[in-house]
């Protein structure tokens, strides 16, 4: 196991911290249970030895050996199901923590984050992870704990009835180990092979299986089955290696013990003739072996499962350990501003190498229209992310009626800020707790108010249930413009000064656009309001418009001027008008 | 489960000699206590140091011997469950391709992945396992029973009492552990969806200072979570104590009836310690058989999911049924052309499309307009046969397309789809799929038509750039002028541009139109998009509405005779820009 393996493993055992009064009491289960086991087999060979021969059984002795089996044996059930529940509820519980832990970590994380990594990546972290992590603990702690207890102890016993047989089973148990050991060091390899191998078909299979049309448009099928197909051949012929020595594991350590039992009969049985020990040694002496190789055997299984649980607790402390982003300023109640906002020689990028913003400066009054165009891929959401302060400038202030943002709690500039994106983003609920998103607080009355407001109110009173409609899966139950006319209404009840439209009517066909853009105009009435678009027609009314290209701001102006200026905006004003041919 | 078991038929000999050769082993194993009775029976009593040494000896060759089995065992067991593993994932695989998008969309694809790895993962497990254990385990429950009673008969009652005990106990806890694991298993899809929606939606539930109450959102759910699987530890938990206990109880009333056997002798001492141990086995043997329960449970689940996607009927057209070669192309008919064709999805579904009549010559732009679901996609994918009409004909060059063998029809197509799919490989490799041997200089000739030159040559590796999965490592608009590249590399006779130009500015979408009508002056272009700017100089507009063709003319005759398309362009162009 490589050292950060068992950095990661170290920092998992410190949660076990948590949980001291579970583990002090899996730890006695563990001792009681196992001291238990290994009494058993003692008090087997005593009956077995009082039971001398035919008239002269010792009944008495028997009788009473056996009243204390029976205790004892009841007693390692009970505390073996005492060791199992405790460290059951420790590494549930461990789960849980971990989970609430990156849950709230993942909340205090900058939005990069968020765009620079997968979000089936995280959500894995979140369940195989964490789940990965919870198993390791369960096995390796109850292994450990029975293991390491009963290793000294059937020693202790073994050592107690026949020193020298004793030496025999250590000896044996060594083989065992080092078999498993031997055998899972050579199938690892093997094992990891058959995984990439199993990666690159799951690959292919995904890209294949999403891009069918592609594929059936292209009359590709043949080949992509042969491409398929050649990576399975791969699969099978790593596959039998790797099942194949990875089953071995059982039959070989089966193997080790069977002799170690023919050893340590036919040693018992000289040793008995000799007169050393009795016939009921070697019984108890039989079952001592077999106790002390199963920790042995135990161990292979163990150690494949702490490694995989070392791999996920790498994952989920990577999470943990992330920077997180500062919010130190911290006001009680929630200013409203008017809604002055100022760019102060701005200058932002995403990475060092290339610049985006450069020294851009800006004033907009209350109440007015910017609106932001500008080619794909030329920055234009960047803006909004600086405004939400998603991101972080590099140089320059953004103010806000003359207060500077980075002086303010995130929430309360946020608060002032009302967003329209793209994506739509409605959570599973219903049509109110929806709308209500931002003042969960708020009465049916204002509700429906702010749905008018928004020309949703005619379609919501059309669904079955009204406003009580359950949005599941998105809101996969609704269409697109219906999901916009949504967050519009959810905008509208929390009446804030500024607003935020981010190509909020593109994944919407226009005849749809026509109805949501009156929505839009009321609502932007007497707002400040950025406003980034598409379509150049929805943005031929704002009092300023910013043309950016390349993440440069390159002109300003309203739609008269800029088109006097015959530069960029013009040329893309153009563009739409192109004549063919 | 058992229909899968056709893709077992290559394997038959590795399914019958594997058990045998473990059944073999099984008797080895059950052997070696009974021989250690007469080690202690005869040897011991009889002080006979001979006896015990060759009986030793012997005793270590049935161990050697019984590995020996074993690895046999396993080897076959290997060979026969990958292979049937790879056999099974060749046909799914095969068979997913037949189906049409449609039905995938029905699976989804994850779950279709999920079927091909997982689930014939946990079925080569299952066959594995049935030719390694499912021989094995009774064979050791009954076979030390048997030898058991061979040993003593009164004794071994006490055996055939234990049974029903452990099976009620193994009953009791995997019954109902299932039943708590599988609202575990919805817990954990619901704690998921939680963080899926807190993930997409981050921008959101900061700009509504929500942090708060969606952290209490999730921690209901987590709580909840972890509360069932603490239910499932609890009743988890009780197997190993309860199984142990009753053997040691048996154990236990085995010394004590046997001790009066003993006393009236009709029973030695070896046979007690043999008797410990095949108690010992069968209770191993039961610990193996609850865990055989569990993968043969998970198993049938799996069979049932991939045979779902088996016995998905595709909707989809056969491949080969076209008309033999021959040159029975009327020349001077339309290209194109469309006669009361009806279509709808599914047979009791409504029309996605009614009663479309439309004739299209050959080199014209066609551009397709309307609101979302009106039809407009439908129609472009029935050209190429995606689907097959439902009413009606289509005709290409006078055939109708059934006549005509699939991979030619698709041949004259190259399509470019509204989602911009590129595959993992070189960006060379990608353009190639439309023509495997085309020149670099005919390459670089379509990456200009399609506006993807600028970006490609910044590229530090250019052509040789590898895409990631999904097309990961390019913008939106990059990836859309890439798969326009790539159907152009196919010099096709009809090229479909079904929306895929929406993640380019206006200027690069006008662009790389005008390109294409330049340098493609035979090739029929269908150009589909929600712009009216884009499809305005086309030479036929259709017009779709709910599914009907409501126009079809040029951009001023529908201004004056189309309401819907007079709509459409004046909410997004100047009245004098409409009107121009």
């Amino acid at each position: 196991m490589n050292r950060l393996n068992s950095v990661a493993i170290k920092r998992c055992v410190a949660y076990v911290g948590y949980y001291k009064k579970y583990f002090l009491f899996s730890l006695l289960s563990a001792v009681i249970s196992v001291i238990a086991s290994l009494l058993g087999p003692l008090y087997i060979g005593r009956a077995i030895d009082a039971m001398v021969g035919t008239g002269t059984v010792e009944f008495s002795i028997v009788f009473s050996i056996l009243k204390l089996l029976l205790i004892i044996y009841f007693l390692n059930s009970f505390f073996t199901w005492t060791l199992t529940y405790f460290t059951n509820a420790i590494s549930y519980r461990t789960a849980n923590r971990l989970r609430h832990q990156i849950f709230s970590k993942i909340n205090r994380l900058p939005i990069s984050f968020y765009d620079k990594n997968s979000h089936g990546d995280i959500v894995s972290r979140f369940v195989n992870d964490v789940d990965a992590v919870s198993d390791g603990m369960v096995q390796g702690m109850a292994n450990m704990l029975t293991g390491i207890v009963t290793i000294f102890g059937a020693v202790g016993f073994m050592v107690y009835i026949s020193p020298k047989m004793t030496i025999v089973v250590v000896f044996s148990a060594m083989g065992t180990y080092f078999m498993a050991r031997f055998i899972t060091k050579k199938t690892q390899s093997l094992f990891k092979e058959q995984a990439r191998y199993l990666g690159l078909l799951n690959g292919y299979a995904e890209e294949a299986i999403a891009g069918q049309y592609i594929i059936k448009a292209f009359v590709y099928e043949k080949k992509s089955l042969d491409k398929f197909a050649k990576l399975n051949q791969h699969l099978y012929e790593k596959g039998v290696r790797a099942q194949f020595f990875g089953s071995l594991t059982n039959p070989s350590t089966r193997l080790v013990n069977n002799i170690t039992y023919t050893i340590i009969g036919v040693i018992g049985s000289v040793l008995a003739i000799i007169g050393q020990i009795t016939v009921g040694d070697i019984a108890s002496f039989l079952i001592y072996s077999s106790l002390f190789a199963k920790p042995f055997n135990d161990i292979t299984a163990v150690f494949t499962q702490l490694q995989s649980a070392a791999a996920s607790a790498k994952r989920i402390f990577y999470i943990l350990d992330l920077h997180e982003e500062e919010d130190r300023a911290y006001s009680k109640s929630m200013r409203i501003f008017n809604g002055q906002v100022t760019f102060d020689h701005v200058s932002f990028s995403y990475n060092v190498k290339q610049p985006l913003i450069n020294d851009f400066n800006l004033n907009v009054s209350p109440g007015k229209r910017i609106a932001i165009v500008g080619h794909t891929g030329a920055g234009k959401t960047t803006l909004v992310n600086l405004l939400m302060r998603f991101y972080e400038l590099n140089k320059g202030r953004i103010l806000i009626d003359n207060v500077d943002i980075t002086t303010m709690p995130r929430d309360e500039l946020r608060h002032n800020f009302g967003m329209v994106l793209q994506d739509t983003w409605l959570f599973t609920g219903t049509i109110r707790e929806n709308i209500a998103y931002g003042m969960p607080d708020a009465d049916n009355k204002r509700i429906i108010e702010a749905a008018k407001a928004s020309d949703a109110h005619s379609f919501i009173r059309r669904l079955p249930n009204g406003y009580s409609t359950f949005i599941t899966d998105a809101g996969a139950n609704l269409s697109q413009g219906q999901k916009q006319l949504l967050t519009i209404a959810r905008i509208m009840l929390i009446d804030p000064p500024m607003l935020i439209l981010d190509e909020a009517t593109s994944n919407i066909d226009t005849r749809t656009e026509l109805r949501i853009q009156k929505a839009f105009v009321k609502m932007m009435r007497g707002r400040t309001s950025f406003v980034i678009a598409h379509r150049l027609s929805t943005i031929r009314e704002a009092d300023e418009i910013i043309v950016m290209d390349k993440g440069h701001i390159v002109e300003c102006g309203t739609h008269d001027e800029l088109l006097n200026m015959n530069g960029k905006y013009s040329q893309l004003y153009y563009s739409q008008f192109v004549q063919q041919n | 489960m058992f229909k899968l078991a056709v893709f077992l038929k290559a394997y038959k000999k590795e399914c019958i000699v594997g058990p045998i050769f473990k059944l073999f082993e099984a008797i080895l194993e059950l052997m070696l206590p009974t021989m250690m009775v007469f080690v202690i029976n005869n040897g011991v009593a009889k002080h006979d140091l001979i006896y015990v040494l060759h009986m030793g000896e012997w005793m270590l060759g049935m161990a050697v011997l019984g590995f020996c089995c074993s690895m046999v065992c396993q080897y076959f067991a290997a060979r026969a469950s990958q292979g049937f593993g790879t056999t099974l994932r060749n046909t799914v695989f095969n068979h997913i391709q037949s189906l049409s998008n449609a039905e995938i969309d029905g699976f989804g694809t994850a779950s279709l992945i999920n079927r091909i790895t997982n689930d014939i993962n946990q079925l080569q497990l299952a066959v594995a396992m049935m030719i390694r254990l499912v021989v094995r385990t009774p064979f050791i429950c009954i076979g030390a029973i048997v030898m058991s009673m061979l040993l003593d008969l009164r004794l071994s009652l006490l055996l055939w009492g234990a049974a029903p005990i452990f099976a009620a106990i193994l009953y009791y806890v995997v019954k109902k552990s299932s039943v708590l694991y599988s609202s575990y298993q919805k817990k954990l899809d619901r704690t998921a969806s939680v963080i899926r929606e807190n993930l997409a939606g981050v921008r959101v539930i900061r700009a509504f200072s929500n942090v708060k109450r969606e952290k209490k959102r999730f921690y209901k759910t987590n709580d909840d979570l972890m509360d069932n699987a603490l239910s499932i530890g609890k009743v988890s938990a009780l197997l190993n104590p309860l199984t142990t206990f009753v053997m040691n109880m048996v154990i236990i009333l085995i010394l004590w009836i046997g001790s009066y056997h003993i006393d009236t002798g009709n029973l030695a001492k070896g046979e007690i310690i043999a008797f410990a141990n095949y108690v010992t086995q069968i209770l191993l043997a039961l610990i193996v058989i609850s865990n055989l329960v569990v993968i043969f449970t998970k198993a049938f689940a799996s069979s049932k999911r991939v045979c779902q996607v088996l016995d998905a009927v595709s909707s989809l057209p056969k491949t080969d049924n076209g008309l033999p070669e021959k040159d029975s192309i009327i020349k001077n008919c339309d290209f194109i052309e469309i006669k009361n064709m009806f279509f709808k999805y599914s047979s009791t579904g409504d029309m996605a499309l009614s009663n479309i009549n439309v004739t299209i010559k050959c080199g014209e732009t066609v551009g397709i307009i309307g609101s979302t679901g009106s039809g407009k996609s439908t129609f472009v994918n029935l050209l190429p046969r995606f689907y097959d009409v439902s009413e009606g004909q289509i005709f290409i060059e006078g055939r109708d397309v059934r006549k005509w063998p699939l991979y030619k029809l698709r041949k004259k197509f190259g399509i470019v789809p509204q989602k911009a799919v590129l595959f993992t490989g070189t960006i060379e490799d990608n353009l190639r799929w439309g023509n495997e041997n085309i020149t670099d200089e005919k390459l670089s000739e379509i990456i200009r038509t399609a506006q993807a030159a600028e970006f490609i040559d910044e590229l530090p590796l250019g052509l040789k750039t590898m895409v990631e999965r999904g097309g990961m490592n390019f913008s939106g608009g990059q990836k859309q002028r890439l798969t326009i590249a790539r159907a152009l590399a196919g010099n096709p006779e009809i090229l479909i541009l079904d929306d895929s130009t929406s993640a380019l500015d206006f200027a690069t979408d006008a662009a790389v139109r005008s390109e294409i009508r330049k340098n493609y002056q035979n090739t029929t272009v269908f150009i589909v998009s929600q712009r009216a700017s884009s499809i305005k100089y086309a030479d036929k507009i259709l017009v779709f509405d709910d599914g009907t063709l409501t126009g079809c003319g040029k951009h001023a005759e529908l201004m004056q005779q189309c309401p819907v398309y007079r709509e459409i362009c004046l909410s997004q162009l100047s009245s004098e820009e409409a009107y121009a």
